[in-house]
């Protein structure tokens, strides 16, 4: 069996920079060549800004790892010119199925909203996607972009300046020294970078472990996910079963906190287990079992001077809700263009205390969640244990109490309510698009509408006069001119204007809306303008 | 809407409401006990809907002084 994981990617080869006489300055260096590294080095060599990211490894993860991506990441990739490898191998769901005790309690469909480009949800094994972007990777360098993995260049020492970053990286070959204007670390919830600079990582550990495993099974199970609560196969605790594409299922045990992990993980341990949960009928092969305890927790700042955390390095939640590697491409999503512009000089540098503060509100909104659904799945006392059983039993006659089971919520959108760079809303319309929103798709004719925004600033405008665009200090607005005719489902206008006649909004390179009025003012808008942009 | 939670007396025929609470209890063993508690609770909590009301209810349940 020669899996995707077990094959270098990108191996270590020799860099002209190990026999520089000098060390070698790049303008972003980023540590670690996962979902998040790959997504930030992509986002910046699309634009012209060199990226070098520098990984111990040169292959892709180690087993399915995280599997569930949500909406917004897909229309990111998207954006990083390469979504459709993952939707046509991912497996698409909108049913699940909720059991207690030996019994469905109910089900649910999510029912997804039509004028989307892409589905609620894909599941993909973790390798598969890194695949994808290192391939994504392969491709802008071949058309020339500035942008390289170094596998096995393992970052031993980091000195923070002012004006740079100096990185000493081990190679097969020996150490060389490197220098960055920026640095983002993108190197895991162990974070080296983390460690190596001394900073802080405070939050909520959570007494529990669960086992993971990925199983290769022939089963007419259909694409649904199930979860239980305190099923006969492991009572007292939880599990969750989901599918993955080449017929891997992905299996999650909740096992308790006192118990011997290497033990646990064990193939003579584990099989008889999922035959309890699968049945003695269904043939089944092992790939993959871990063990792990999370933790919800995130560092203070994302911003030290010019080194930038993102993704689990940043912040780390609980595996359900699927926020993990889903708030780690939103990461990469709010910092590339930031940094884009403060590298070209036409915006300072303070715009990216605007990242640490927008990312750390979206970290704080995902713990938050992630948190509740831990201590609904996992009561911490005899009375939540009360409640949430209290919840599951009714839920299973009375659809009131169904909104209340809480089995992980599935990640959506940040919307930056309060960020510095909104400007106030000058709109009497729809909540979903308010300043601070990421832009909710619709269907124009053949195509999309985020297939039309992005990478840099848009005025949209809807049934309203502007012009075709405009320069404010440096920075460059184009003009996206809609009416909404051209959505005859009218989704555009739902979803954009509601009641109002016509608007103009102001679209930041990351898809989010910056400012929004009913017409074109060109003071208004280029003071927003200035302030999305961190001038005012 | 009414977004202030009644303290004053408003259960028809409250000495009947009571009787049927002491009643539903009956036979039935501590933890069941807790667990019909749990579920009247959230009927309950379902049927008033509006987040100030509960907020207020949960702040008088505990009964704390302010």
């Amino acid at each position: 069996m020669n899996k995707i994981f077990e094959t270098p990617l990108y191996p270590y080869t020799r860099s002209p920079d190990q026999d520089a006489a000098t060390p070698v300055r790049r303008k972003v260096v980023i540590i670690g060549a996962g979902p998040v590294g790959l997504a930030a080095a992509i986002d910046l060599a699309q634009q012209g800004i060199e990226a070098v990211i520098l990984d111990e490894n040169d292959k892709v993860s180690f087993g399915s790892r995280a599997i569930c991506f949500a909406k917004r990441p897909l229309e990111i990739l998207d954006r990083l010119g390469c979504g459709d490898p993952f939707v046509d191998k991912g497996v698409q769901w909108n049913v699940g199925k909720v059991f207690f005790d030996d019994r469905q309690v109910y089900d649910f469909n999510l029912l997804p909203e039509d004028g989307h480009k892409r589905p609620a949800f894909i599941n993909l094994q973790q390798y598969y996607f890194e695949e994808y972007l290192v391939r994504r990777v392969f491709e802008l360098q071949a058309e020339g972009a500035p942008i390289e993995i170094r596998g096995r260049n393992k970052v031993e020492a980091i000195g923070t300046h002012p004006d740079h970053v100096a990185l000493e990286v081990d190679t097969p070959e020996g150490a060389y020294t490197l220098e960055a204007d920026w640095l983002i670390a993108c190197d895991g919830a162990n974070s080296p970078t983390r460690r190596m600079l001394g900073l802080d990582f405070v939050g909520r550990v959570f007494e529990d472990n669960f086992l993971i495993a990925d199983v290769i099974m022939e089963a007419d199970f259909p694409t649904e996910r199930w979860f239980w609560f305190d099923p006969p196969f492991n009572k007292g605790q939880s599990a969750l079963l989901h599918k993955q594409p080449d017929n891997v299922w992905r299996i999650d045990l909740q096992l308790g906190w006192d118990i011997d992990k290497e033990r646990e993980k064990r193939p003579e341990n584990v099989i008889p287990r999922l035959r309890e949960m699968l049945g003695n009928e269904v043939e089944f092969e092992l790939e993959w079992v871990s063990i792990y305890t999370f933790q919800c927790r995130r560092m203070e700042d994302f911003r030290h001077g010019r080194v930038l955390f993102a993704g689990d390095a940043a912040h780390q939640v609980s595996p359900f809700g699927a926020r993990g590697a889903n708030s780690g491409l939103q990461d990469t999503d709010n910092l590339a263009w930031k940094l884009k512009l403060v590298l070209d000089g036409t915006a300072p540098e303070t715009l990216l205390d605007s990242y640490n503060q927008e990312r750390i509100y979206g970290a704080d909104e995902n713990i938050l969640n992630s948190s509740r659904s831990t201590d609904f799945i996992t009561p911490k006392s005899e009375m939540s244990r009360t409640l949430r059983d209290a919840v599951l039993d009714l839920s299973e006659h009375y659809e009131f109490a169904r909104p209340l089971v809480n089995s992980g919520r599935l990640s959506v959108p940040c919307t930056y309510d309060g960020s510095s760079l909104n400007s106030a809303d000058a709109l009497d319309g729809p909540e979903r698009t308010r300043p601070g929103s990421s832009c909710p798709d619709a269907t124009l004719g053949d195509g999309y509408l985020l297939d039309q925004l992005g990478d840099r600033f848009v005025l949209l405008t809807i049934d309203a006069d502007a012009p075709d665009s405009f320069n404010e200090d440096g920075i460059e607005v184009t003009r996206l001119a809609l009416s909404v005719k051209d959505d005859p489902t009218l989704d555009l206008k739902r979803r954009y204007l509601g009641e109002a006649d016509g608007a103009v909004y102001l679209i930041r390179p990351d898809q989010h809306v910056a400012a929004r009025r009913p017409a074109f003012d060109e003071h208004h808008f280029r003071a927003a303008l200035r302030r999305a942009t961190g001038k005012e | 809407m009414n977004d202030t939670l009644t303290l004053t007396p408003n259960i028809t025929d409250a000495d009947d409401f009571y009787a049927d609470l002491l009643t539903a209890h009956e036979g039935l063993n501590k933890a069941e006990s807790d667990a019909f508690n749990a579920r009247l609770v959230l009927v309950l909590a379902n049927h008033i809907g509006t987040r100030a009301v509960l907020s207020q209810a949960l702040a008088a349940a505990a009964m704390k002084p302010e």
